[in-house]
């Protein structure tokens, strides 16, 4: 496997540095979008439900049928990084906006009516008493999106771009396992660094959980 | 981008290569993953929880069974083993291991420490303690756990086409080799509907074996 890596850090290299950007950009993006819409979940009660059971159903979507089926949908080309990221954005929005919803709704009713009786209005209530607060059911459904994705990337090999997924392919069509198995590592390894990042920020951000744990 | 390959007659006739044969084998695969996966996992999630024994390996085996790519473990597994079932069926089942083992564990941890001690206070052995109070009560989240599996599964089986392989993956594999994308339409509407239908059934299910009484503190 060493020589393999020796031989081959090149094609290696770029394959990561092609996962890390296909499989980071949808998580960012896809989070974006879905705040506002976990956000919609709780201020209407009302389309909670349609909006779990609707990206539910986009989550079943496999993603390799998403990946070949967007490029009719967005006219882009077939081979087109686009195309990935897009399926990746789709897929975080569907896992996250429950989330978001999910993390909103579990904030204490009275800390919500102590903001508001503290002089709060509703736009600022949200982001500097129920945001924070939400944070860690919020960022535990990140971890997720995170992680999952990074191991999504590898089927878009499958149509031709899929970061450390090429390693797999090639792997595979010249019965060889060394590819395979240094895009297996990679591609896990990838995905702990990423998760231990979130945990890190998770920590730095929402101090008072830890006091409350010390307490307990 | 129409749905002619879907609703063209000649495509459901039982016969190999036809959607209904294609259903069946992915289903195959889905569900022997899914029985060898709770075979493995339930039984390790339980005893984890019961005895709060190796937690650390519950807590962590979700991300890390996430972050493993089936279509690497697949392709793996096909070159160490060669062309066959249990290549497929491995990957699989190595992804639905970590939500059931996981949910298992939650599930149990979740409970009311205190309804435990009362079972233990009325005399009930280890073993009663698990099977009669511990696992109906955390049937609801073990549950949801095997439902996300299920999930899962069902729209990664599709990958197995990929070595050459059976299930609904053929139809996306197939179509895209030859540019026909009313195929590759026809499989992703497929799979979809078939993953919304068994997690009705599985909802069904989650219906009829939760017991009513905790159905009411939902």
């Amino acid at each position: 496997m060493i020589t393999y890596l020796s031989n081959n850090s090149e094609t290696v290299l770029a394959a990561l540095r092609q996962h890390i950007t296909l499989a980071l950009i949808p998580v960012l993006l896809g989070f974006l979008i879905a705040l506002p819409i976990g956000y919609l979940g709780v201020r209407f009660p009302w389309l909670y439900h349609p909006l779990i059971n609707v990206a539910g159903v986009l989550y079943s979507i496999p993603s390799l049928a998403l990946f070949v089926f967007l490029p009719v949908v967005l006219g882009t080309k077939i081979l087109s990084p686009l195309n990935i990221v897009v399926a990746l954005t789709i897929y975080t929005v569907a896992l996250m906006a429950r989330t978001v919803a999910d993390g909103l709704r579990s904030v204490d009713r009275l800390v919500v009516e102590s903001a508001t009786a503290m002089g709060y209005r509703r736009l600022r209530r949200l982001f500097d008493v129920e945001l924070p607060v939400a944070l860690p059911v919020i960022l535990a459904g990140l971890r997720v999106a995170t992680v999952s994705n990074i191991s999504l990337v590898s089927v878009g090999a499958l149509i031709g771009i899929g970061g450390l997924g090429q390693l797999f392919t090639r792997g595979f069509q010249l019965f060889y396992i060394e590819p395979i198995l240094v895009g297996i590592i990679l591609s896990v390894l990838l995905a702990g660094i990423a998760d231990l990042i979130i945990v890190l920020v998770q920590r730095a951000v929402t101090p008072w959980t830890r006091v409350q744990r010390g307490r307990a | 981008m129409n749905l002619t390959y879907l609703f063209d007659a000649a495509h459901w006739d039982f016969s190999s290569g036809s959607i209904p044969q294609l259903i069946v084998s992915h289903l195959w695969y889905v569900l022997l993953a899914l029985a060898l996966g709770t075979v493995i996992a339930l039984p390790v999630g339980l005893y984890i929880g019961h005895t709060g024994r190796g937690s650390f390996i519950a807590i962590n085996a979700g991300n890390a069974g996430r972050s493993l790519p089936t279509l690497g473990l697949l392709m793996l597994m096909v070159t160490l083993l060669g062309l066959g079932l249990l290549p497929v069926l491995i990957a699989l089942t190595v992804l639905v291991i970590p939500p059931i083992l996981t949910s298992a564990y939650a599930g149990i941890r979740s409970l009311d420490p205190g309804v435990v001690d009362a079972a233990r206070g009325v005399g009930m052995r280890p073993l009663q303690v698990l099977f009669r109070v511990e696992l109906p009560m955390a049937l609801p989240v073990l549950m949801s756990g095997f439902r996300s599996a299920a999930l899962q599964v069902v729209a990664t089986a599709t990958v197995a086409a990929a070595v050459g392989l059976g299930g609904l993956g053929r139809l996306l594999i197939d179509g895209l080799a030859v540019n026909d994308y009313s195929r590759v339409l026809a499989g992703a509407i497929v799979v979809a509907v078939l993953a919304v239908l068994l997690d009705l059934v599985l909802a069904f299910a989650q219906r009829w074996i939760v017991s009513p009484g905790l159905r009411a503190s939902k």
